[in-house]
């Protein structure tokens, strides 16, 4: 193609290519989106990969995060050092794995590691009550939220140990019909 | 000689290392291909796809293959244009239309201009209604049949009608009965109720308060399954609510034909004597019932105590009665009517043989030969009727069933939220949250009237072939006016229960109200003779001759003899009686089979449980195994060497390289153990985990 762009090599878009499931303009695309959150920190010249990382607080401002109830441990998730401040390497995978052509057993892996509020493997009681808290902003009385946890583990729990481990989870959440198609970020 | 550890082998391959390598080389493509799917932080898949590449590039040389890089990323691109494009939208299922616009068959007898003329003025001689259509028996060059195609086309709707709906019911009882609905209600709800997509508060409001009530639904549900009460109150209260609701139906059953017979005294009288409300009561009063029935029948059924989805399956059930007995109150009243019109037609038919006669004076014969005299057709003093009479009273039922239901969206819903948001200003109380508030789109009761409508389209369909047409205009016009309604002045229904899981409770309403409208219609074409002087079948005794006809006179003979014995009753009863044990044995089977479904099902679950159980059972030994073992082989290589295993030292992600002395960890297992990316914690039995690689 004729267009020059000198934001980075073609050496590194084609690894991006590979790496990812975005194509060449929106790899750039990507990056024009990720420059705009701080433009005093990103620099537009990609070509000796600076190592560059943009704060939590500003990633969950753009609008396809901003609703969201879980935007703070999705861009947890995806993090390195796990405290929220990606690079632009993060920031294209959590949108890869979020775009509509990734496959239902990455999705599932990467859900997992949102939902597990404490980081320990293992979505047990208290990771549910806050999944269920955020999702229905805390209009649930304390009952009501015990009795759906204890009713989610009851039904997904195979090994028996009171809460869900990967395996678990993979199982309920291949046979959900509507996982696909909501755990899905268009950008 | 010392052996340098690292020098360069000379490049003298044996075969088995050229195969070897070939494999690696091959492996190692297939890990680029499919790098993207890895669960891997972005930085070691950038590092992993420069080593790989780095490796094939240099082997691949050796190797002295023709497959280049290009070739490769040509293949790459080419699956990246097949697994299609990541914003293409999803198909949408279009939903069958069970009408059709019949009069489109007759094209040919079209008049525009008659068309756009008052409904009932000039329209009722057009092909709006039944009476325009000639008897004549075949038109035109093509001997067009056209009573016969009346006649089929009518009798063929119907017949197309319960098809399709019997279809979507089987349709709808497959997906049904396939899924696994119930036994990750609460899961699903949690993990993929919240729809990633949303970006707009609005919409994310919206969103948590329909997830909140359907949580809360599913929670009632699960505490109602373990409630139990006092019997025989509700009981009681159960039987007393039923009787005031039958009291209510008998009353408005008995009201629509008092307005019905007063009307018809009406008619008698002559209709210009009387007020508008007088002319139009009977559809008034139908509509005025219909809309405050269903209040009543709600509040009655507090009474009963019902776990909400059954309630709900009562409240739409007596709906359906009371409009089912309204309806057939009015087709009563219609059916006085008709006979009220026959005797007409009888006292014409003397007054016309009188009027012939007076015509030729007198003078002539019935045999005589004389040229007739040419009258003008509007001249003739046309017979009542009675089909034609018909088709305008439902076409009239329509369209104030129609007007009603655009006057009470007007104002039920747009003016009380006119209402609800200006005068909240200054109300001593929040007009919002409490009393009159906005109106809740009320989905079943919306369905109900859909349902209702085609009923009586149906009903009235053969004697007003164009009614399917305008129908089908009078929907477009009310999705329309009810989609800026919804959107403007309607809230959310508090309660989201649906009354069935599969809409099938609606298509068996549909199904029963198919059968009960066109039993009248079938009633008239069998029981009552058509007029003499209108519609298709004119002159014959009964509507169905018009087979016997086409039979005698278009088909050769041994045909209608075929036929003769085959409508013997004789042969007709014990076919129908085989087709009812037909259906009591597949209905018998199709029972067997759900529950061995079910059972199955069951067992499926216990066995995966126990294979799971059994499996973490086995991991566990083996890594305690393997614990052991490497302990024993590792340790006194490690002090020799101080090389670069650090396996003892749990460092995060470390993948041991496959030239180190320690066993190959199973591949192809899910391993308990730490996720990629995660920071690695040691479970408390276990000292190393090996390579966790996920395919």
């Amino acid at each position: 193609m004729g267009n020059k762009q000198t934001i980075f090599t073609d050496e590194q878009l084609d690894a991006y290519q590979d790496c990812t499931f975005f194509t060449r303009k929106e790899i750039l695309r990507l990056h024009g989106r990720y420059h705009e959150l701080a433009p005093h920190l990103v620099p537009m010249d990609y070509t000796n990969e600076p190592d560059v990382t943009i704060p939590l607080a500003l990633i969950v401002s753009m609008p396809e995060l901003n609703e969201n109830p879980f935007r703070n441990r999705i861009v947890e998730s995806f993090s390195e050092d796990g405290a929220g401040n990606l690079s632009f390497n993060d920031f294209v995978d959590m949108f890869s794995v979020l775009s509509e052509t990734a496959p239902r057993e990455l999705k599932a892996i990467y859900a997992f590691k949102i939902y597990d509020f404490n980081v320990d493997n293992f979505l047990c009681k208290e990771d549910l009550e806050k999944t269920l808290n955020k999702l229905t902003r805390e209009e649930l009385s304390p009952e009501e939220v015990t009795l759906v946890c204890e009713k989610a583990i009851e039904e997904a729990d195979l090994d028996g140990d009171s809460k869900l481990s990967f395996a678990d989870f993979e199982n309920m959440i291949t046979r959900a019909p509507d996982f696909l198609s909501t755990f899905h970020i268009r950008i | 000689e010392e052996e340098k550890v690292g020098e360069e082998k000379p490049e003298v391959l044996s075969p088995e290392e050229l195969e070897k390598l070939k494999e690696e080389v091959d492996e190692r493509k297939k890990l680029i291909s499919t790098l993207r799917g890895k669960p891997w932080p972005m930085r070691k898949k950038l590092l992993t796809l420069r080593e790989s590449h780095e490796f094939v590039e240099k082997y691949e040389g050796a190797l002295g293959k023709g497959k280049s890089r290009k070739l490769y990323a040509y293949k790459v691109m080419m699956l990246k244009a097949l697994m299609g494009r990541p914003y293409g939208s999803m198909p949408r299922k279009t939903v069958p239309r069970a009408d059709e616009a019949n009069a489109m068959d007759f094209a040919v007898l079209w008049d525009f201009g008659v068309i756009t003329n008052c409904l009932f003025g000039y329209a009722q001689y057009s092909v709006l209604f039944y009476g325009y259509y000639n008897s004549q028996r075949a038109i035109g060059w093509l001997k067009f049949r056209m009573p016969l195609s009346y006649f089929l086309v009518g009798v063929g709707t119907v017949a197309y009608s319960y098809m399709v709906v019997i279809r979507t019911m089987a349709r709808n009882a497959n997906e049904d009965g396939g899924g696994d609905n119930n036994s990750f209600n609460f899961s699903w709800k949690m993990f993929t109720s919240w729809d990633y997509l949303i970006g707009n508060p609005e919409t994310a409001d919206n969103k948590f308060a329909s997830i909140t009530t359907s949580f809360k639904e599913a929670i009632l549900e699960e505490q109602e399954s373990r409630k139990d009460d006092n019997i025989h109150l509700t009981r009681f209260l159960r039987v007393l609510a039923n009787f005031l609701v039958l009291c209510c139906l008998a009353g408005s059953g008995y009201l629509i034909y008092f307005v019905v017979r007063r009307s018809q005294k009406f008619a008698l009288e002559g209709l210009e004597s009387h007020s508008w409300w007088e002319r139009n009561e009977v559809n008034m009063v139908m509509s005025l019932l219909g809309m405050f029935c269903p209040m009543l029948f709600d509040v009655i059924s507090a009474l009963e105590n019902y776990h909400p989805r059954i309630a709900l399956q009562w409240q739409l059930g007596r709906i359906f009665a009371l409009f089912l007995g309204n309806l057939y109150t009015f087709i009563i009243a219609l059916m006085d009517e008709i006979n009220l019109k026959r005797e007409e037609e009888e006292v014409l038919k003397l007054n016309m043989t009188i009027w012939e006669a007076s015509l030729y004076n007198g003078t002539l014969g019935v045999n005589s030969t004389a040229p007739p005299i040419t009258v003008h057709p509007a001249d003739i003093p046309r017979g009542p009727c009675w089909e034609t009479m018909v088709g305008q009273e439902f076409v009239r039922l329509i369209v104030s069933d129609t007007m009603t239901t655009y006057i009470t969206l007007l104002i039920g819903d747009f003016l009380r939220a006119v209402l609800v948001r200006f005068l909240n200003y200054c109300w001593c109380w929040d007009l919002e949250a409490g009393f009159p508030s906005y109106s809740e789109f009320d989905v079943s009761g919306n369905v109900l009237g859909l349902i209702f409508n085609q009923g009586m389209i149906w009903m009235g369909a053969f004697y007003a072939p164009c009614l399917p047409a305008l129908n089908v205009l009078r929907l477009h016009v009310s999705m329309y006016l009810q989609c800026w309604a919804v959107m403007c002045c309607n809230v959310p229904q508090e309660r989201v229960f649906k009354a069935s899981g599969s809409n099938n409770f609606y298509m068996a309403m549909l199904l029963v109200i198919l059968f009960l409208s066109t039993l009248p219609a079938i009633y008239t074409i069998v029981t009552i003779p058509p007029s003499f002087d209108c519609g298709p079948f004119s002159g014959k005794s009964r509507m169905f001759d018009v087979i016997q006809e086409t039979l005698e006179s278009d088909f050769p003979a041994w045909f209608g003899k075929v036929f003769s014995y085959a409508s013997n009753p004789g042969l007709v009863l014990p076919f129908l009686l085989l087709m009812v044990l037909a259906i009591y044995y597949l209905q018998s089977t199709s029972k067997s089979y759900k529950q061995a479904n079910l059972e199955l099902k069951k067992k499926l679950q216990t066995v995966s449980r126990t294979i799971n159980k059994v499996l973490t059972l086995i991991q566990h030994l083996l890594y305690s195994l393997c614990g052991t073992c490497t302990d024993i082989v590792c340790s006194p290589e490690s002090k020799k060497k101080g090389g670069e295993h650090r396996a003892h030292q749990g460092k995060s992600n470390h993948q041991i390289p496959p030239s180190a002395t320690s066993p190959p960890a199973p591949r192809g297992h899910r391993i308990p153990g730490p996720l990629p990316g995660n920071q690695w914690q040691p479970a408390p039995s276990v000292q190393r985990v090996p390579n966790s690689q996920r395919h």
